[in-house]
């Protein structure tokens, strides 16, 4: 099988590539490269954990806000590295990126894709469809394929034995959009992703008690998020805090989920997460059926309850 | 100024049932997605800012006339649809393609709006691909629209930071599903609806060849949960599942 090149901005998601790439070398062989933008570092830490050849384009010019540039990038680095297969990062900077890649190279592509597998060497994809009622399984028909990881879809590759590093000349496109300014959230901000326990609250949790919240999810080792309406209506929490399709996909390995009616559009972002334990006051809702644990009680005395236990 | 806003015909999630894992999608209506109604709302609000003409495209079946009623009675001023039996379940390439070649039929489109994703597939790669077929620039994920002198200040927000850029119109924007609240149609507004101008084409009209579908589909059902589904009755029985699973710290 042809070569498989991997890229994103982000190392930590980089990495998860790798491992991905991985699968596909060890069952068919494809050589794995990579490709690092203005950034050594990362250059090093790729040709030290997996990549065979690892592509360095280091050009002042280049910005990661220009994605019509990066993809260009990504295209020239594919056709040097003879690399049929594409995996990128699915956060927004790399899903951004997919299209107009797939695009230039006429590839089919997929995004958000959770899983990967090989059946008789052919790439199978999953991936939420419908909003998340289903989970399809899917293969891109085309000899070009770029596809997209959801992050925390895979481990991150240890180290192995180092590769080549290359540096790679660029043709480069017409700048065709100005970044004027960057702001960064704040470096201490709270990554849901990364939680190993969440204490998740929906519509059925009143506002004074995200206190008790709060503190069981520190109690706990964790961190409070929301479903999508206490984020987008109510305003108790910013989105970066919202879980479900249109939020974020979490795998922590305790979700306490209380008032959250179980929606399917707030479960993808949690279906995967090692145990469950639910609190809904209907003894009906939707979400007992996605729980280890299904208490039916008041959210308001349960959250109060065991954040005076766990202090 | 032209502002285009591209839609997609979806079935209405809500209404999907699931049976013996599969999505029964017969008998359920056809709408557009939620953000791609977020996407219509920044269009109008665009419009409302620096005035203009505001086109709708999408592509679907022939039910499509009847469920762009729906953004014309918002606020769209006209539709250019691709309405087409054999224009059902395309992948994003596709779709894409067609779009590409509705926004070639409408003069000098200065700014198009996509959603963030479409809220069946939601993947997010139709509107940078359309970019690419039109050589257009593009920003995705926008949060905030201002459009001066032929001249689009957008904020990009990413998941750890916000960035300002500029770029020179025409170009193709993807907005995110909470860039503003959607408005809903008064009654006048839907009853004047209908007599808005429609240029609905053939697929033969569009003048391309559509390619082959990209993704074969090998299965799509319902996952099952394997959940335990233990009934906890006290506060002192969910402390206890804690500490057996361990996480409560010693």
């Amino acid at each position: 099988m042809a070569g498989v090149l991997i890229y994103s901005d982000k190392q930590n998601i980089s990495l998860e590539l790798l491992t991905a790439a991985q699968l596909l070398k060890n069952g068919t062989g494809a050589k794995i490269n990579a490709l690092t933008v203005n950034n050594d570092e990362q250059a090093a830490i790729l040709s030290g954990s997996g990549a065979d050849v690892v592509y360095k384009v280091t050009d002042a010019d280049v910005s990661l806000a220009d994605s019509n540039i990066i993809a260009e990038i990504v295209k020239q680095a594919a056709e040097k590295a003879e690399a049929d297969i594409i995996f990128l990062g699915s956060n927004r900077r790399g899903k951004e990126l997919a299209g107009r890649l797939a695009q230039k190279t006429e590839a089919g592509c997929l995004t958000d894709v959770g899983g990967l597998a090989l059946e008789g060497g052919t790439i199978e994809c999953t991936r939420n469809s419908l909003g998340g009622a289903t989970v399809a399984r899917q293969q891109i028909t085309t000899s070009k394929k770029v596809i997209a990881l959801s992050p925390h879809s895979f481990e991150a590759a240890g180290s192995a034995a180092a590769g080549n590093t290359l540096e790679l000349d660029i043709m480069k496109p017409d700048i065709t959009s100005k970044l004027v300014e960057v702001k960064n959230r704040s470096a201490d901000a709270v990554d849901i992703q990364n939680a190993e326990v969440l204490v998740i609250v929906g519509q059925g949790v009143e506002k004074d008690d995200l206190v008790h919240a709060s503190a069981i999810a520190k109690a706990l080792g964790g961190e409070v998020a929301c479903s999508k309406p206490v984020a987008t209506d109510k305003k108790w929490f910013s989105e970066d805090f919202i879980i479900g399709l249109s939020g974020k996909q979490c795998r922590p390995q305790l979700a306490i989920i209380l008032g959250v009616s179980g929606q399917v559009q707030f479960t993808v972002g949690i279906r995967d997460a090692h145990v469950i334990a639910a609190v809904n006051n209907d003894e009906n809702a939707f979400i007992f059926q996605l729980a280890d644990y299904a208490m039916v009680a008041d959210s308001k005395d349960v959250l109060a309850g065991l954040a005076k236990a766990l202090s | 100024m032209n502002i285009v806003v591209a839609m997609k015909q979806i079935p209405d999630l809500q209404q999907i049932r699931i049976r013996e894992r599969k999505p029964v999608l017969s008998g359920v209506p056809l709408t557009f997605g939620l953000i791609d109604k977020n996407a219509l709302e920044a269009g109008i609000q665009l419009k409302e800012a620096v005035g203009g003409n505001l086109i709708v495209v999408s592509a679907g079946n022939e039910e499509l006339e009847e469920t762009v009623k729906e953004a014309l009675a918002v606020g769209a001023d006209e539709a250019y649809l691709a309405a087409d039996n054999a224009l059902a379940g395309l992948d994003s390439s596709q779709n894409a393609q067609i779009l590409a070649a509705l926004i070639r039929k409408i003069d000098t489109p200065d700014i198009i709006i996509f959603g963030e994703g479409s809220g069946d597939n939601y993947s997010g790669q139709v509107g940078t691909r359309v970019a690419e077929i039109l050589g257009l620039p593009s920003v995705a994920y926008v949060s905030r629209i201002e459009v001066k002198d032929h001249t689009a200040r957008l904020v990009r927000s990413l998941e750890d930071a916000d960035e300002l850029i500029e770029v020179q119109l025409p170009c193709i924007i993807t907005v995110l599903g909470d860039i503003n609240e959607p408005r809903l149609p008064s009654v006048t507004q839907v009853l004047k609806a209908g007599k808005k101008r429609r240029e609905v084409f053939a697929l033969s009209d569009l003048g391309i060849e559509l390619s082959a579908k990209t993704i074969s589909t090998i299965s799509d059902l319902a996952p099952v949960s394997q959940r335990k589904q233990i009934a906890v009755k006290s506060l002192d029985e969910l402390l206890n599942v804690l500490q057996t699973e361990g996480f409560l710290r010693r």
